[in-house]
């Protein structure tokens, strides 16, 4: 079975070429024969999803489908799901079982999307191999000897091996985009602030973003209009009009200004990632798009300003598991504190450890002003090079990663080397702005992504640039030998 | 700059995490190495610059104090391991 796009599937549910019932089994006999090499899933939902399928056949048949209802769909294991496990790659949250839905989650099923399953993911969102989770690393379709990226790394391959035509996901620091990049497909997110974080668990509040894993941006489109917009139950949910994506796609990109950030295409790029990369701006430029060099003179203090910001808020966030109201609790503890202490070693890993003990340093007395105020400070530095560029261009274009897909177990034991992976996707976080990452060659028979970062709620402008790439190329469509059967 | 041992044991104190005796060195380590990459910025120019704490210009929303949430503790409390009567249990803290 070739893999679909959700449009592909939206137009053969609506013509009755397909009942949702099928396409809900087809995905659900995909997991059953693909998921034991990639390990794509942490918890399958088959009983539901085929009750799910079944009353979206009776909404087609009635007509009263909307153009997403009845297509399956994976969500990343961060998301509460009611009555589901929910366990955020954690053995702290293996026990888990959600009393409410996330707001992705439940906008998503109001469009009538079918959810077959939790993807696997790095613990809490903190890596970017999927090796830190508790559930074991997902294997990448292209070379299952390789890392599918991270953290949202189930969902990345889940989507590529066509084990589901779309996977939702979370990106703090590139977690949507590199897992895109290193599995080759379209991985999509907005605004900080235009999808409610509400049910989504905490990782880095001032970076987390919902966003979305799919074949095309055009499904990225039309995802994101299901997900995107106002909700009260997150405080910084932003309050403004959500446009039709859909209707921008097809806009022209001729006289639209792309600018390219020197800073990018340095020499911890590989050569042959960056020749591809300038192919794919060289096939916009064909569009009638105009390319500039722009700069981005703080971009390389944007790894250490991450790596400040993010622990600190997840060293806040993480305070929460504490044995007592959800989660791993320590057997035999004799005081309060042991509990929470012995609860807390054995309920996290250890890239989550470290991240909570780099956050509580930079917050200690003595350091914060050293570490935290001058991350926050360096983070405005960064933003205001972003806005600066925004001046003069429509969007920003460059590599996704600084190399495709590393061997699993290559990084994994050196924190500093794996951070470096995410130069080129963190900065976007600290300023909040929306990217995506679109696939446009292979090296060595390994995919490589092309980077395009757009103005704050600038969602329809990067949509739209990536939409008119992928009309003019088929690098989104090369499925990996995996996938055809 | 190197994280003494008795750093990284104040450090998880202060994070209410139990570090064993065999796992203190690999955290001086990698601890060490992390700080050592983030202590980067030090170098960069700050002088006069505004500290950003979200990346969203916006004040925080506020809504009236109304009851909007029914009860549902015994739904919550299904997901801890020792409860009694309603309440959460934890070890004795007073003697």
């Amino acid at each position: 079975m070739e893999r679909q796009t959700l449009a592909q599937l939206s137009a053969a549910l609506h013509d009755g070429s397909v009942s949702s019932r099928e396409a809900t089994e087809a995905s659900l006999a995909r997991i059953a024969q693909f998921n034991p090499l990639l390990n794509a899933f942490i918890t399958v939902t088959g009983d539901r999803a085929l009750a799910a399928a079944d009353a979206a056949d009776r909404l087609l048949a009635e007509g009263k489908a909307g153009p997403l209802t009845g297509i399956p769909l994976a969500h990343k294991d961060i998301f509460c799901t009611r009555e589901v496990l929910t366990t955020c790659g954690s053995k702290m949250l293996s026990n888990f079982v959600s009393p409410y839905d996330a707001a992705v989650v439940e906008d998503l099923a109001a469009a009538g999307l079918v959810m077959v399953g939790k993807t696997n993911m790095d613990e809490f969102a903190m890596g970017s191999s999927n090796e830190t989770s508790f559930y074991g690393p997902v294997a990448n379709p292209w070379d299952l000897e390789r890392s599918p990226g991270g953290s949202s790394g189930g969902s990345a391959a889940a989507v590529a091996a066509g084990l589901v035509p779309a996977a939702t996901g979370t990106d703090t620091g590139g977690s949507i985009r590199q897992p895109a990049a290193l599995v080759g497909i379209t991985g999509f997110k907005p605004t900080y602030g235009r999808v409610s974080r509400y049910g989504m668990i905490a990782f880095a509040s001032s970076l987390d973003q919902a966003g979305t894993l799919t074949l095309t941006a055009e499904d990225a489109a039309l995802l994101m209009q299901a997900m995107a917009g106002f909700d009260a139950r997150d405080s910084t949910c932003a309050d403004r009009p959500v446009p039709d994506y859909a209707a921008y796609l097809d806009a022209s990109v001729a006289g639209k200004r792309i600018g390219i950030p020197k800073e990018f295409f340095d020499e911890g790029l590989d050569p042959a990632s960056a020749e591809h990369v300038r192919t794919a701006i060289s096939v916009l430029e064909g569009l009638g798009a105009m390319v500039e060099e722009v700069s981005l003179p703080h971009i390389g203090a944007s790894v250490p300003t991450y790596y400040i910001v993010a622990p600190a808020e997840c060293s806040s966030n993480l305070s929460r598991f504490d044995g007592v109201r959800f989660g791993y609790r320590h057997k035999d503890a004799d005081s309060l504190e042991s509990l929470y202490k012995k609860s807390r070693k054995e309920g996290f890993g250890a890239e989550v450890k470290r991240r909570i003990m780099t956050g509580t340093y930079v917050l200690s007395a003595g350091y914060y002003d050293a570490y935290y105020l001058q991350a926050q400070k360096t983070r405005q530095l960064i933003a205001a090079d972003f806005a600066q560029c925004f001046e003069t261009v429509d969007i920003i274009a460059g590599p996704t990663t600084p190399t495709p897909a590393f061997r699993l177990g290559e990084k994994v034991d050196d924190p500093v080397q794996m951070y470096l992976n995410d130069i080129y996707t963190i900065g976007v976080n600290l300023a909040g702005l929306p990217g995506i990452s679109v696939p446009c060659g292979f090296v060595a028979g390994l995919p490589v992504g092309l980077q395009m970062i757009g103005p704050t709620f600038g969602e329809s402008t990067v949509l739209n640039f990536a939409h008119q790439y992928q009309l003019q190329t088929d690098w989104h469509l090369q499925t990996p030998d995996l996938a055809r059967d | 700059m190197a994280l003494s041992k008795r750093d990284v044991e104040y450090i998880a104190h202060l994070a209410r995490l139990e570090v064993s005796d065999d796992e203190i060195a690999d955290y001086v380590d990698k601890l060490s190495s992390i700080i050592d990459l983030v202590a980067q910025l030090g170098e960069v120019d700050t002088v006069g610059v505004l500290p950003m704490a979200h990346p969203l210009d916006m004040s925080q929303r506020l809504r009236p104090d109304e009851v909007t949430e029914e009860d549902q503790r015994g739904r919550f409390q299904a997901n801890s391991a020792a409860v009694a009567d309603g309440f959460y249990r934890v070890p004795k803290v007073i003697e």
